[in-house]
């Protein structure tokens, strides 16, 4: 593929950099990346990836538009309320960007659609409110081979790492299990600060590009915790656990499954 | 002093502190002293035998306990502790 003159002013702050070039650029032309939820995180990500000039975004979402995801949903506007997250965003990416072509997908995530959705995918993002999903999207990506970006948000705090499988911990090395409901703060109480998810959401943009790109040092291995009250990073390191249930020396989980209640231990609803 | 923190969901029961000091020889210890001067952080961190709850990280100078000791993990005066449960907002 040829860049026109257009693209390369589009892209000319990326092509200046000596760790992207014009080969970089193209790479990025050329990847497809999944974003699993477009809300907090999802959005920040969905934008800069479009942006980059990410050759296909896919978006998982299955819900609308509500007001109280203005707040920190910056992909959807006041006047997309009731309208479904994933055309609103489909909206916004190619008004941004219209070399990017967007992939919809308005449905839940579940043990049945994942794998056969992943596998079109290069790298995947996790930007989901709820623990189960969290769980299935990283199981998915381990038997889809995909490498995934986890984030988590809630009140002042955020999380972020880089999941490589077989080669990096996973959500489950380092979480084994969804908490079981009642053991965690009450979600609808719990409340988000919503620049949190541009924070979170773009550093899970960054790492994309940066597998995507084949640069840099991935943040696998490290569980970046970022505190808002204080303006903190903090990196915590994170090993893969030769008992993990899923890619462990003995696993147990052997096949995809759905868990059952969606928000099981969760610490934010949807909306909340 | 062992300085542990404290995440956003056990605040309540340090009364919003994200960090209390405490002294103590070894990860099981701390969590009894806490739970005396911040009664219930044990049944939020332990089952019912005692055993850490399995979604509950414990960081000894940000290494994962797990491979130490588990919670017998010795501690030692300036060793800073943190709780790191899951977190699912996005």
């Amino acid at each position: 593929m040829e860049f026109t003159e257009e693209q390369i002013n589009r892209y000319s702050r990326h092509i200046l950099l000596p760790e992207v070039g014009g080969k970089g650029q193209k790479k990025i032309a050329k990847s497809r990346i999944l974003l699993v939820g477009a809300g907090g995180l999802g959005s920040p990500a969905a934008l800069y990836l479009a942006a980059a000039g990410v050759g296909t975004i896919g978006l998982i979402d299955s819900d609308v538009v509500d007001l109280t995801n203005l707040q920190r949903q910056i992909l959807h506007h006041t006047p997309d309320v009731g309208r479904p997250k994933v055309l609103s965003g489909k909206e916004k990416i190619q008004a941004l960007n219209p070399d990017v072509s967007v992939s919809m997908y308005e449905e839940r995530l579940t043990a049945g659609n994942a794998i056969k959705i992943f596998g079109d995918y290069d790298v995947v993002i996790d930007g989901v409110d709820n623990f189960t999903a969290k769980f299935l999207i990283n199981d998915a990506c381990f038997f889809a081979g995909k490498s995934l970006v986890h984030g988590g948000i809630l009140r002042f705090d955020g999380r972020v790492t880089t999941i490589i499988p077989k080669q990096s911990a996973c959500y489950r090395c380092v979480f084994k299990t969804p908490p079981p409901s009642g053991l965690v703060a009450s979600c609808q109480e719990a409340g988000v600060i919503g620049v949190l998810a541009g924070i979170i959401g773009t550093i899970q943009a960054t790492e994309a590009l940066k597998l995507v790109l084949g640069i840099g040092r991935p943040l696998t291995d490290r569980l970046l915790d970022f505190d808002a009250r204080k303006t903190q990073f903090r990196e915590i390191k994170v090993r893969r656990n030769p008992n993990c249930a899923l890619c462990g020396e003995h696993p147990t989980i052997t096949e995809l499954f759905d868990d059952g209640d969606p928000y099981a231990g969760c610490d934010m609803r949807p909306s909340a | 002093m062992i300085k542990v923190r404290i995440p956003t969901p056990l605040r309540p029961l340090t009364k919003g502190q994200g960090e209390v000091e405490t002294k103590a020889g070894s990860v099981v210890e701390m969590i009894e002293v806490l739970n005396s001067t911040h009664p219930g952080i044990k049944d939020r961190l332990c089952d019912e035998t005692g055993e850490l709850r399995r979604f509950v990280n414990i960081y000894v100078n940000e290494e994962d306990i797990r491979f130490l000791k588990g919670k017998d993990t010795s501690l030692k005066d300036g060793d800073e502790v943190s709780i790191v449960p899951a977190i699912a907002g996005g």
